[in-house]
C-alpha cells in the first residue's frame, strides 16, 4: 500500500495532463487547472523542507559547543530576526515588501551585499583558473580556448577597439586606404558567427538528446517502471 | 628558463590583486567605450518599439540578487522603453529571492516618467512552481493571482479586469538566471502562443540560442554587454554602459593571462622533453 | 536618510567580510556567510506564507463558499503530508504528495517537451542545404545527437562523425565558458560599483 498509492497516483495525475493536453475541454480541462493550483499550493511547502534540518543541526552544534557553534547563533539569530521583521512589517505595512519597512532594509542592506559578493568571488576563482589550468594541451582543449578567446574579445567593446587599431596600423602602410575596414568589425561578426552557428548547432544536438531522455524517464515515472523519487523515504 | 617557471607558478593572491586592479582602475578613471549593438538586441528592442501604446508586457523576474549585476539594467532599460511608449507592465516573478529587486526598479523608473500604480503597472508578485503557473495562467491568471503584491484584488486596478490570459498580453520579457525560461518557451509560447525575448545572464544565454535560430523567440539580451545595447536603443545611459569598459580591461587582461600561461606551459614542456 | 547610510555601511561591510575570504577563510567570512544562510531561510518563511498560504489557502478558504471551499483543503492537506519528512517514522507519508507533484512534472514534460521543443527545433534543422551556415548548422546538430547516442566503439566513417562532433561540442563549451566568464566579471564590477559609489562617493 505505501508503494500502490503513490504510484496509483502518478499514474492518474501524470496520464490527467497528457489527456488534458490533447482534449481541452471539460471536464478534462478545468480539472487540470485545478491540479496545477493545489501543485503551487504544494510547490509552497517543499520550500519549508530544509528547515526542520537547518535549525536542528545548529541547535545541535550550540548544545554540544562544537567548533564554531558561534556562528550557529548567528545563523539562527538571522532566521528568527528575519521571520520578527517579516511578521511585524507585515502588521504595520500590511505587506512586508513594502519599500521602506524593516524587512526591505533587511533585503536591500543584508541580503543583496551577501548574495552578490558571494558570487562575484568566483570572477577572482575563474580568472585564476583561467591562467593556471586552461592550456592548448589536445587538439579539444586547443579548439575550447580559441573558441573562448574569441567570444570573450568579440562580446565586448574590447574587440571593436582592437580591430580598429588593426586596421589603424595597416592603414600606415602607404599607398592603402583601409579605414573603411573599420566598419566590417571583425571580433564581434566573428562573435555573432559562433554563438548562431556552430554553438547553436551542438547546443541543439545536446538538447535534443536530453529532451528525448527526459520524455523517456518521464513515460518510465507514470507508468511506475521508474521509482526512485519515492523509495528513498 | 626560470622566468617562465615562476611566471607558471605565480601566487594566485597577485592574480586576485591584478583582477581586483583593473576592476577598479577603469571604473574610476571613467574610461569609455562605444557600444555596438547586435542585431538579437536590436530585434528584442523592435519587439517592444512596434507595440502600440496602451499594449501589456509582462516582465518576469527569474533572478536573485547574484545576477542583479547584469540583469538589473536590462529591468530597468526595458522598464523606460515601456513607460516612455506608454506600454503597460505586469511584474511577476518565479525567483522569490528576486522579486523585490523588481518592486525596487518599478519604483524608480516609475517616479522618473510619472506613472502610476495599478493605472500604467502592476506587479502581482510570486507563488510557487513555475511550470504549473505558466501553464495555469494560460487559462486565466486570477487562479493564480487574484490579489496584486500586496494582497489587493487586481480586479480593482482598471487594465487588469480586462487581462485573463496569454491572449490579452502582447509580449513576455523574461529575464533570466536559471531555466525558467525554458518554461516559458515550452508551455507559454509554444502551447499559447505568447510572443517573448530574454534577457539573460552570460551563463544561461548560450543555451537559449537554439529558440532564437528557431524564431521560438524574438531576441536575447545577453549579459552586462546585452543591457548596454539596450541603453544604446533607448538613449540612456545606466549601469550597463557604464560596466562595459571595465568588462573589457578585464577580458583583455583574462585573454593576456591565459596567453602567458601557455607561453609558460609550452616552454617548460620543450625542457622536459 | 540615517537609515540608507546606516544601511549602506553595513552593506559594504558584508561585502567586504566575503572578499577577505580572498585573502584566506576567516571569521568575518564565516559571520557573513551563516548570517546569509539565516537570513535566506527566513525569507523563505515569510515568503511561503506570504505568497503561497495566505493568498492561495488562507484568504481562499475565507472567501469561498460550499464544495470549493472544502475542496481546498486537499491541497493543504498534500501540503501538511509533505512535512511528514521532518519525521523519520512517518517520512514515508510523504510520498503521496511528492508522487503528485511528480506525476503533474512527468505529465506536463512529455508534451512540453514535444510541442514545444523537439518539434520547433527539429523543423528549424530541417533546412535547405543552400548556404554554409545551414550545412554546417545541419551536420552539427546531426553529428551532435549522434556522438551522444552511440556508446559503441568509434571505427572508420563513424570515426569521422565523432570527430566532427567533438569540434561542435568543443566550440560550444568555449563560448559557455567565455560568456560564464564575462558575466562573473560583471558581477564583481556590479559590488565594485557599489563600493566606489555608493559607500566611498568616489564615483
Amino acid at each position: 500500500m505505501r508503494l500502490q498509492i503513490p504510484l496509483i497516483v502518478v499514474l492518474v495525475t501524470g496520464l490527467l495532463l497528457i489527456v488534458t493536453f490533447f482534449i481541452p475541454h471539460e471536464p478534462f480541462g478545468s480539472l487540470e487547472q485545478r491540479f496545477l493550483i493545489w501543485y503551487s499550493i504544494v510547490a509552497g511547502f517543499t520550500m519549508l523542507l530544509g528547515l526542520d534540518s537547518l535549525t536542528r543541526y545548529h541547535l545541535v552544534r550550540i548544545r554540544d559547543k562544537i567548533k564554531g557553534w558561534g556562528f550557529s547563533i548567528v545563523l539562527l539569530l538571522g532566521l528568527f530576526i528575519t521571520l520578527g521583521l517579516g511578521f511585524y512589517s507585515w502588521a504595520k505595512y500590511q505587506s512586508p515588501f513594502t519599500l521602506g519597512s524593516p524587512f526591505m532594509f533587511l533585503y536591500t542592506y543584508v541580503i543583496i551585499p551577501l548574495q552578490a559578493t558571494m558570487f562575484a568571488l568566483l570572477a577572482f576563482f575563474i580568472a585564476s583558473a583561467a591562467y593556471r589550468a586552461f592550456r592548448a594541451r589536445t587538439t579539444e582543449a586547443t579548439l575550447l580556448l580559441v573558441a573562448a578567446v574569441l567570444i570573450m574579445l568579440g562580446r565586448v567593446p574590447l574587440g571593436g577597439w582592437l580591430w580598429h587599431r588593426m586596421v589603424d596600423f595597416a592603414d600606415l602602410i602607404p599607398g592603402t586606404h583601409l579605414a573603411g575596414l573599420k566598419n566590417l568589425e571583425i571580433f564581434a561578426r566573428i562573435n555573432d558567427w559562433i554563438m548562431d552557428i556552430p554553438q547553436t548547432a551542438a547546443k541543439r544536438g545536446i538538447f535534443i538528446g536530453a529532451t528525448l531522455g527526459g520524455i523517456v524517464m518521464s513515460i518510465r515515472i507514470i507508468l511506475g517502471i521508474e521509482r526512485s523519487y519515492i523509495s528513498g523515504s | 628558463m626560470k622566468f617562465w617557471e615562476r611566471l607558471g607558478a605565480i601566487d594566485r593572491k597577485i592574480i586576485y590583486t591584478v583582477i581586483g586592479l583593473a576592476v577598479i582602475i577603469p571604473l574610476v578613471t571613467k574610461l569609455t567605450f562605444p557600444i555596438r549593438v547586435s542585431d538579437t538586441v536590436r530585434n528584442a528592442y523592435n519587439s517592444i518599439e512596434r507595440l502600440p501604446a496602451g499594449s501589456i508586457v509582462m516582465i518576469s523576474i527569474d533572478y536573485d540578487a547574484a545576477s542583479g549585476p547584469e540583469l538589473q539594467p536590462m529591468l530597468i532599460a526595458v522598464l523606460r522603453h515601456c513607460f516612455k511608449k506608454n506600454i503597460k507592465v505586469i511584474l511577476t516573478g518565479h525567483w522569490a529571492l528576486g522579486l523585490p529587486l523588481g518592486e525596487i526598479a518599478l519604483n524608480q523608473v516609475a517616479a522618473e516618467y510619472h506613472k502610476k500604480y495599478g493605472q500604467d503597472y502592476i506587479n502581482i508578485g510570486y507563488r510557487p512552481g513555475y511550470t504549473a503557473l505558466i501553464v495555469g495562467i494560460g487559462r486565466e491568471i486570477r487562479d493564480f493571482f487574484s490579489t496584486d503584491y500586496k494582497r489587493v484584488p487586481i480586479d480593482s486596478f482598471a487594465f487588469m479586469r480586462r487581462v485573463h490570459n496569454y491572449n490579452e498580453i502582447n509580449l513576455l520579457v523574461g529575464l533570466e538566471a536559471g531555466a525558467t525560461g525554458d518554461a516559458w518557451v515550452l508551455y507559454a509560447g509554444a502551447r499559447y502562443g505568447l510572443k517573448m525575448f530574454f534577457g539573460a545572464t552570460g551563463v544561461s544565454a548560450p543555451d537559449l540560442y537554439p529558440y532564437l535560430q528557431a524564431k521560438q523567440i524574438e531576441g536575447i539580451l545577453a549579459g552586462l554587454q546585452g543591457a548596454a545595447e539596450y541603453e544604446t536603443l533607448i538613449n540612456e545611459k545606466g549601469t550597463g554602459t557604464l560596466g562595459m569598459p571595465t568588462q573589457s580591461v578585464v577580458h583583455g587582461l583574462i585573454i593576456i593571462f591565459i596567453i602567458l600561461g601557455n607561453i609558460s606551459y609550452f616552454v617548460l614542456r620543450r625542457k622536459k622533453e | 536618510m540615517i537609515l540608507h547610510i546606516l544601511g549602506t555601511w553595513i552593506a559594504a561591510g558584508l561585502t567586504i567580510a566575503i572578499f577577505s575570504f580572498l585573502y584566506k577563510d576567516n571569521p568575518f567570512y564565516k559571520f557573513a556567510e551563516h548570517l546569509y544562510v539565516g537570513v535566506s531561510a527566513g525569507f523563505g518563511v515569510i515568503y511561503v506564507w506570504a505568497f503561497d498560504l495566505k493568498p492561495m489557502l488562507v484568504d481562499r478558504f475565507i472567501s469561498e463558499h460550499g464544495v470549493e471551499r472544502w475542496i481546498l483543503l486537499v491541497p493543504a492537506i498534500l501540503g501538511i503530508l509533505m512535512l511528514t519528512r521532518w519525521t523519520e517514522k512517518y517520512a514515508y507519508i510523504s510520498r503521496l504528495p511528492i508522487a503528485f507533484t511528480v506525476g503533474i512534472g512527468a505529465g506536463l514534460g512529455i508534451t512540453g517537451s514535444v510541442q514545444g521543443f523537439l518539434l520547433p527545433q527539429m523543423q528549424a534543422t530541417l533546412l535547405p542545404l543552400t548556404t554554409i551556415n545551414n550545412v554546417i548548422l545541419v551536420i552539427g546538430v546531426v553529428t551532435t545527437i549522434l556522438y551522444f547516442y552511440f556508446s559503441h566503439e568509434f571505427k572508420g566513417a563513424s570515426n569521422i562523425i565523432l570527430r566532427v562532433a567533438i569540434v561542435f561540442i568543443m566550440v560550444s563549451f568555449g563560448a559557455s565558458f567565455g560568456y560564464t566568464v564575462m558575466a562573473r566579471i560583471s558581477l564583481l564590477i556590479g559590488r565594485m560599483f557599489f563600493l566606489l559609489s555608493d559607500w566611498l562617493h568616489i564615483i
